[in-house]
This record gives structure tokens, sequence and C-alpha cells, in this order.
């Protein structure tokens, strides 16, 4: 979602996108003309006229799940975002009772909260685990 | 699921759906500094309808229509920027 019109979008993905992306980009591009839907989520600079880069993860219930916001020179990484999402989806089918820790990915151990985890997380969990 | 537009001369807007937060009279108001909403993790998207263009239609998309689905919502500052 940007400012621009759909009819902008619609020149970008036809010549520019199209070139990087078989087939142009899958999801809808949406437009936000005036900010309007970006200031209700608190990416809109008003004083540069544009959107930030905002990213929302929004779960099946339509709730927050987590968002970054950038100032518009620096790029995103997708993959972090896609490990994120991967996260909340776990988290999501087990309810709860698995836990994603620092560094966690897909195949990566789980904590599993609770009672017999409160002072034993050194034991299950190592400081390297956050970087490997 | 998005509803389709036809391409007529007008540009079509978009927004938030549903009326405008209550002031909170009890609230103390601090002059001249506007009160600005925060997202939340954990509460509900705001949800809205926005124009667009998806796979050779416009489209009209309403947020709460992806009810079900995970949805990565993404800003960015404009269309044939470099990043």
């Amino acid at each position: 979602m940007s400012i621009d019109s759909m009819f902008v979008h619609k020149m970008w993905d036809d010549n520019e996108l199209k070139k990087m992306v078989d087939g142009g980009v899958p999801f809808p591009m949406l437009s936000d003309a005036g900010g309007k839907v970006g200031r209700v989520y608190g990416v809109y600079d008003e004083n540069a006229g544009v959107e930030t880069r905002g990213r929302f993860i929004i779960d099946p219930d339509g709730v927050v799940q987590g968002f970054e916001v950038l100032t518009p020179p620096v790029g995103r990484n997708v993959n972090e975002t896609l490990r994120q999402v991967q996260a909340f989806q776990l988290v999501r089918e087990t309810k709860g009772a698995e836990a994603t820790p620092s560094g966690w990915r897909p195949g990566k151990k789980t904590l599993k909260p609770g009672i017999d985890l409160v002072g034993k997380v050194w034991e299950e969990w190592k400081t390297e685990m956050a970087f490997d | 699921m998005a509803e389709e537009l036809a391409a007529g001369c007008a540009r079509p807007t978009g927004g938030p759906v549903g009326e405008e937060p209550q002031e909170n009279q009890d609230e103390p108001q601090v002059k001249g500094e506007e009160k600005k909403t925060m997202i939340m993790v954990g509460q509900k998207a705001p949800d809205f309808t926005a124009p667009g263009y998806h796979q050779g239609k416009f489209v009209n998309v309403k947020l709460s229509d992806y009810l079900g689905k995970w949805v990565l919502l993404c800003f960015y500052p404009g269309d044939f920027t470099f990043v």
C-alpha cells in the first residue's frame, strides 16, 4: 500500500515489476491517496506526504501480532518477516503451549512455558542459539 | 474476495471502516497536541477499504474480507522507488 493511485500501480507492475517477478506482483497493490489508512496505522509521514516502510502481521482473527516500521532509505528483510509469520503460526497451532525463543527458526527447539521452566531456561536455551 | 472496480476517470479512494473513536471527556486534553492512536500488538487491526490493482484488474479490497487468513500489510513510500 502506498499513496500512488491504482493506475500508477498498474504501470509499475506492467513496466518494471513484471521484469523482476514472473507474472507480476501476485498480491493486491493498494492505493491510499491522502494517507488516510496510513495515518490510522501510524505510518503516514505528514511532512513528506508518503507512507514509511510499515509492515504488519495480522492473524486469522484480524489481530495484529507484530509490526515493524522503517524510514524510507532502508529496505526490509523478507526472510525475517516470513520467520516471524512461521513462529506466530506455530504458537497459534499449539494454542500457546509452545513458544519460540530468540533465534528460533522452523525445526529448531521451542520452549514449553510453565512452572517447570521457571529458572530453567538456561538449561534449555543457550546464548549461541540466538545467532546460529 | 475483492470486488472488481470499473476503470473510470475518477480516482477512487478508500479509508478506515467504522466510526471515529469517541473522545473521552474524562481524559486530560493536551492543548496543541493532536492525540495519536498507536497500533498495539494483540489488538485488532483497524479495518479499511482501499482501491488497488491485482493481476490485470482494478479491485476494491476490504481488510476484514481476509479474516481466516494470515495477512501481511506492507506500506512503502512510492511506486518506482529503488529500495
